[in-house]
């Protein structure tokens, strides 16, 4: 699947991660900043439940009623000029997609961040056909530069490096001599992108929002990059998935304030451009042509089942930066393009159980995704729902699990076998107690003793002690 | 005030002090305090794991147990909300579906039992020391239990309670997470552990005896000196 973006086994991504001290110092270090600014946006409204109740009604309606928006949407962007092509696969949209390249013979493609277009890998496409492809969001430009390092979260791509290393591969890749102060190293991007956006033929960007019943999208940035990818080449096409509408501006208005609060804590981000269809005759600037494909890509088979609310999602990753477990592994672990508790439940939906079925096991289950979701997707009871699928559908648990869980079952519905089993425990531990602590744990406990003491089964369980207490008369 | 306890199967097995002080506590507050016998572990292992089907046997025994209970009390937050999920997980069985919900509905963790239902926020327990307070993830954000141990730790006389630095980022435990992904694992406790000495503080407390077997088992074996204890401990001391 093309969302994925390692080939090497999640043990091994897992490894490479935590070894990392560089990236896992960037990334706890942006959780903090990004959890403080959020939890001000949010405070700042008053009624942050509220909201979110509002964003999730929103969402759900929008579920409920998709062919509806849908054809309405599509409706109101042919009336405008626009052409609108359903792709069912990632195949089709990139045949799509690649189709008018060739009738444009488009040599230079500029894009906004889309993560769409990541999951369907549309830049590998275009340039296996001869286009360059030039990404304009700052941290995908520097992925991008950086030999096409995948991203490794779904807002901020380039989260896993700092400013030293930022600068480093502008040094080495773009001959840059500068400082790694942020503000000289965006200048120099910047520079070389103006000339870009100036000689590209065509311009792609990702679809924060759409608008069905003016068939507009709505693209929230803060660099102003994508402003320009819609403005100067001639032909925009813009790509979204199929679930990423609301019906009026009224729902929007809603949904952009959820989102930039919840993403990086801003009122509004720098830039919130609504655009509809193609330039028309009194218009200064804008595309002559404009596309917009439609994405399905596995979506349409979520809907109606017990992961739909996964589809609310608006792609905040206010589920990442909160998570303890993204904290410490970053994003590329996944080994996916949607990181975090999001890609965790939503990576094996769309990318299948043979490549990412351990990332439902990668959570506590905290709960932490789900207070943080401002569309109040339950998140960690999708990601439990996907560990009973594995288990109980797909028999994919390892058989000395099931044989411990069955064992575990028994014991626990059995008083008899709970009350022989515990009572046999202290001695039956005994060789490998000290202190009253067990260091080296035999079986299963040796993956908790690896890290941790594992305290010694008492000798007097609370039961026995309450029970000589009750025969005895209290104290 | 009759109240069954459920202890859980952490308790009755490796921490019995926790559950003696919970009972000592509830009496000293005025409460009968009952142990049905037949109780084993709520399922929440198996369950979490994704053995929905294999854990139901477990939950029902528990909903048999303590059908006739007027309140259950519990010193665990994460059980206490596995209690709570099982009118969830039973909700369409037309049998299981009431009981369950019956038992959700007179289930409480132990220090929002005492603030919320007995109303008491001073228990009169003295506790000369410097302590920090892990809010477990299951009790904090799944049973919504937030300020209750704080309430009552605050009424602690000679108790010095000091903020735990990133306390909402979970232990790292998550049942069988904690051996599954144990290199993840690792890292959070050793986070939570290094957040626990910035505090300066003699005494980890919580209200969970899966975290704290975690945490304290780090710390015990990184040979840090301090201690973890259970809030019904600290609260129980007099």
């Amino acid at each position: 699947m093309s969302m994925k973006i390692k080939d090497e086994p999640f043990k091994d991504r897992l490894d490479e991660s935590l070894q990392n001290s560089f990236m896992r110092n960037a990334v706890s270090q942006a959780q903090g900043r990004f959890q403080s600014r959020k939890q001000l946006a949010s405070d700042e409204l008053g009624n942050w439940e509220e909201w979110r109740s509002h964003g999730e009604e929103i969402r759900q309606h929008v579920l409920e009623n998709l062919d509806y928006y849908l054809q309405q949407l599509s409706d109101n962007v042919s009336s405008r000029g626009g052409h609108v092509f359903f792709a069912a696969t990632a195949e089709e949209a990139t045949t799509y997609i690649k189709n008018i390249a060739r009738e444009k013979q488009a040599k230079k493609i500029v894009k906004a961040k889309s993560m769409v277009t990541e999951e369907i890998n549309l830049n590998a496409h275009l340039e296996e056909m001869g286009c360059t492809v030039v990404e304009t969001d700052l941290g995908e430009y520097i992925l991008q530069v950086d030999d096409h390092d995948p991203p490794s979260h779904i807002v901020t791509p380039a989260l896993h490096k700092n400013k030293e290393q930022i600068r480093d591969v502008f040094t080495e890749k773009l001959g840059y001599t500068a400082s790694s102060a942020p503000e000289e190293l965006a200048l120099h991007a910047r520079k070389l992108l103006r000339e870009d956006y100036l000689t590209a033929d065509i311009g792609i960007t990702g679809c924060n929002f759409a608008v069905a019943e003016t068939g507009s999208i709505c693209l929230v940035t803060n660099e102003g990059n994508a402003d320009l990818v819609t403005s100067l080449p001639k032909t925009q096409i813009t790509v979204m998935g199929m679930e990423r509408m609301v019906p009026t501006f009224e729902e929007l208005d809603i949904l952009v304030s959820l989102l930039t609060r919840s993403a990086v804590g801003q009122k509004l981000t720098s830039y919130v451009t609504v655009l509809t269809g193609p330039r028309e005759e009194l218009d200064v600037d804008g595309p002559e042509e404009f596309h917009l494909v439609i994405v399905d890509n596995g979506r349409s088979d979520i809907l109606g089942t017990e992961f739909q609310s996964v589809l609310q999602c608006i792609r905040c990753a206010a589920c990442i930066n909160i998570c303890p477990v993204y904290r410490h592994v970053g994003g590329h672990a996944y080994g996916s393009i949607y990181s975090g508790p999001i890609g965790a439940v939503l990576s094996p939906l769309l990318g299948g159980y043979d490549d990412f079925k351990e990332l439902p096991y990668a959570s506590t289950l905290c709960g932490a995704c789900t207070e943080a979701c401002p569309v109040k997707i339950p998140l960690h009871e999708l990601l439990h729902k996907h560990r009973e699928v594995i288990v109980e559908k797909e028999g994919r648990a390892p058989i000395s699990e099931q044989l411990a869980m069955k064992a575990f079952g028994l014991g626990a519905a059995s008083s008899m076998l709970y009350k022989f089993g515990s009572k046999m425990a202290p001695s039956m531990m005994n060789p490998f107690t000290q202190n009253n602590a067990i260091s080296k744990g035999p079986g299963p406990l040796k993956a908790w003793t690896d890290i941790r003491e594992f305290p010694a089964p008492e000798k007097e369980r609370f039961r026995d002690w309450f029970e000589a207490r009750e025969k005895g008369g209290k104290q | 005030m009759k109240v069954s306890l459920f202890a859980t199967c952490l308790v009755d097995l490796f921490h019995s002090s926790y559950g003696k002080a919970t009972v000592e506590l509830l009496e000293r507050l005025g409460c009968d305090v009952d142990f049905p016998d037949g109780q084993i572990c709520c399922g929440q292992p198996a369950y979490n794991s994704g053995y929905v089907k294999g854990s139901k046997e477990a939950m029902k025994h528990i909903i048999r147990t303590f059908e006739h209970s007027e309140y259950v009390v519990s010193p665990s937050g994460s059980c206490a909300y596995m209690l709570h999920e099982y009118a969830t997980i039973f909700k369409e069985d037309t049998i299981w579906g009431p009981k369950a919900q019956a038992l959700a509905d007179k289930t409480y963790e132990l220090t929002s039992f005492i603030v919320d239902v007995l109303d008491v926020v001073d228990v009169g327990a003295k506790f000369e020391g410097t302590v920090t307070y892990h809010p477990s993830c299951h009790m904090t954000r799944l049973l919504g239990v937030k300020d209750a141990p704080r309430k009552l730790l605050e009424n602690v006389k000679g108790l010095t309670l000091v903020d735990l630095p990133l306390s909402h980022n979970c232990c790292g435990f998550g049942g069988t997470f904690s051996v599954k992904m144990g290199k993840i694992s690792e890292q959070m406790v050793d986070e939570k552990v290094a957040s626990t000495v910035a505090t300066g503080a003699q005494y980890l407390i919580g209200a969970d005896a899966g975290c704290i077997m975690n945490i304290g088992g780090r710390l015990t074996r990184q040979g840090l000196p301090i201690q973890t204890l259970h809030i019904a401990e600290v609260l129980n001391s007099l």
